[in-house]
């Protein structure tokens, strides 16, 4: 196997009915590290990461142009297998969304849709729930609860879960949307931990509202504005040596 | 507060209008209240009317064990004998059918409605549904007698056609409309996060609808089925005309039956009031009350029990 490749876009636009979303986005995201994508409500920030699983196209009315590389291929070809697409490309929401199953069910749900009933073994389900859970840091806490519905957990606790639930189909990128804007202090803290933690085997992407996050957690760090990337730099050299004024201004407080 | 305007208005309100403003929504408050409460009333006052006709019969010598377990029903004969077993095997052999047939296709349309349809189709197809709902029993009826009657003889090749099959497939149809509407009010309720979320993890629309929105909408299509339920038990015109109206234990499908409903309908404008006879139609009327209790009962235990799990 070659070495992973992370996400490449080249003058990705996008159109929610007459009003355009992104414009000519290229860039590109590199394995193995974590990136952050800041920038004020409405640059289109979102909706550049929903593209990369092609949830956007849930809305009626999104049409996009270019192209969007992941893993080296073109997930907008025609033909494309979305479901094998969001197999590799697993997502996390802003709110924490996990179905009205049991904890158990919630990490295996990705299994039990990707592979027919013959093709799971008892023993392989139950190391998957354990390793999952392990890897978020919630199997202490949850192993005596696995058939206890996901939805009364802690909000931190079901925001692990949902990180928890797309490990077992072994995704390479995770898309993390403002993953820690409904959680405490703490909870956030500990969830950051976590993403440091994931960031050596994935590429992940996260899009962020607090810049004091996107310094503490993300490797590189893009800023975008009105559906334009301004600047992509490491992070450190973003927020302490901006090349862009807007960027610099961003990152300030001197508006967003 | 320190906006010396908002003060002055506060303080400044006459004391007669504060009591019209008091009497006022003392007014709408019991109005709202005795809106609330006269549901109960109506339910126990039905009961209690209905109970009280067959109150001097039930404790004045009615042999229960008879009237459960007999099937002869003989109630105008000089030696009267009041069987009710064929008919509760009636009503519930009819109901059982009916459920059968509408409970797959009245939450497999729900389903289609809320989740596979947009836009013009979703429409025109609620408005259809709904459509069926608005026509009479009798007229039901009247389809059973007149279209399915020929076509099940001819199919089945049946001496009769007016039996079980006949009085369920209408029952179906006519439950149906009540399971779509409930039921896609149900899957609409669920929160689109949970769609989102199945869809973003390659959830394919029917695995998202077979795997989250059916567990997820759980109690409310449950909901939906139990009010077909209710609506084939207590339904009368269609069954009277379309199940055959003979005083039979079914061992088939396309035997004809009588249900309880039918048999109420039938005989009490005939009997005198106070009779024998008319006071076993009011124990078969409150027998039937008793099976929709039960029903709906073990629809909340069962949800009960579903919650605390």
């Amino acid at each position: 196997m070659t070495k992973p490749q992370g996400i490449r876009t080249e003058n990705l636009s996008l159109w929610y009915g007459q009003f355009q979303a992104l414009l000519d986005v290229s860039l590109e995201i590199h394995h193995g590290r974590v990136t952050g994508l800041i920038g004020p409500s409405g640059c289109g920030k979102t909706t550049l990461l929903r593209c990369f699983n092609r949830i956007n196209e849930r809305i009626d009315g999104v049409r996009t142009a270019g192209h969007v590389h992941i893993l080296g291929e073109d997930i907008y070809a025609p033909g494309v297998d979305l479901v094998e697409l969001r197999k590799r490309v697993g997502m996390v929401f802003q709110r924490p969304n996990p179905l009205p199953l049991s904890v158990r069910e919630n990490v295996l749900f990705g299994l039990r849709i990707h592979f027919r009933r013959g093709e799971l073994r008892k023993d392989e389900l139950a190391h998957a729930v354990e390793a999952s859970l392990k890897e978020v840091g919630l199997w202490e806490a949850l192993k005596d609860k696995l058939g206890h519905r996901a939805t009364s957990l802690s909000l931190e606790q079901q925001q692990k879960l949902c990180i928890a639930r797309l490990l077992p189909l072994r995704p390479e990128v995770l898309l993390m949307d403002e993953p820690c804007s409904a959680l405490d202090p703490a909870a956030t803290q500990r969830v950051e931990q976590l993403i440091r933690e994931l960031r050596d085997r994935y590429t992940i992407l996260i899009v962020t509202h607090n810049m004091a996050q996107a310094r503490r957690i993300s490797d590189e760090c893009i800023f975008m504005l009105l559906g334009k990337l301004i600047e992509h730099r490491r992070t450190e050299d973003l927020f302490i040596s901006p090349k862009d004024e807007r960027t610099a201004n961003y990152v300030e407080g001197r508006f967003g | 507060m320190d906006d010396p305007g908002d003060n002055t208005r506060l303080v400044g309100r006459s004391p007669a209008r504060e009591r019209l403003h008091r009497a006022t929504e003392l007014v709408i408050e019991t109005v709202i209240r005795v809106c609330g409460v006269s549901a109960v009333i109506f339910v126990f006052g039905i009961f209690y009317f209905v109970f009280r006709e067959a109150a001097p019969l039930l404790f004045g010598g009615l042999d229960l064990g008879q009237l459960l377990t007999s099937s002869a029903w003989y109630p105008d004969s000089s030696n009267p004998r009041y069987g009710a077993f064929a008919l509760i095997a009636g009503t519930l052999s009819v109901t059982l059918l009916a459920m059968l047939i509408a409970v797959p296709l009245g939450l497999g349309a729900a389903v289609f409605v809320s989740e596979f349809c947009t836009g013009r189709t979703k429409e025109i197809l609620k408005i259809v549904i709904e459509l069926l709902a608005a026509i009479p029993s009798v007229v039901w009826g009247f389809i059973g007698l007149v279209i399915l009657n020929p076509v099940i003889i001819d199919l089945f090749d049946t001496p009769v056609g007016l039996n079980i099959l006949n009085g369920a497939i209408l029952l179906a149809l006519m439950s149906v409309p009540i399971m779509v509407s409930i039921g896609e009010d149900a899957l609409k309720a669920v929160p689109d996060a949970y769609r989102e979320a199945a869809e973003a993890m390659g959830a394919t629309r029917w695995q998202v609808t077979w795997r989250v929105l059916l567990p997820a909408a759980r109690n409310g299509l449950l909901a939906a089925v139990l009010l077909g339920v209710g609506r084939a038990v207590g339904e009368t015109m269609a069954v009277l005309m379309a199940t055959g109206h003979s005083v039979n234990v079914p061992d088939s499908p396309l035997d004809s039956v009588r249900t309880i409903t039918a048999t109420i309908a039938a005989e009490l404008g005939e009997t005198a009031q106070g009779s024998n006879h008319y006071r076993v139609l009011f124990v078969l009327g409150s027998l039937l009350f008793l099976i929709t209790f039960l029903v709906n009962l073990t629809a909340d235990l069962v949800i009960r029990g579903v919650k605390k799990r």
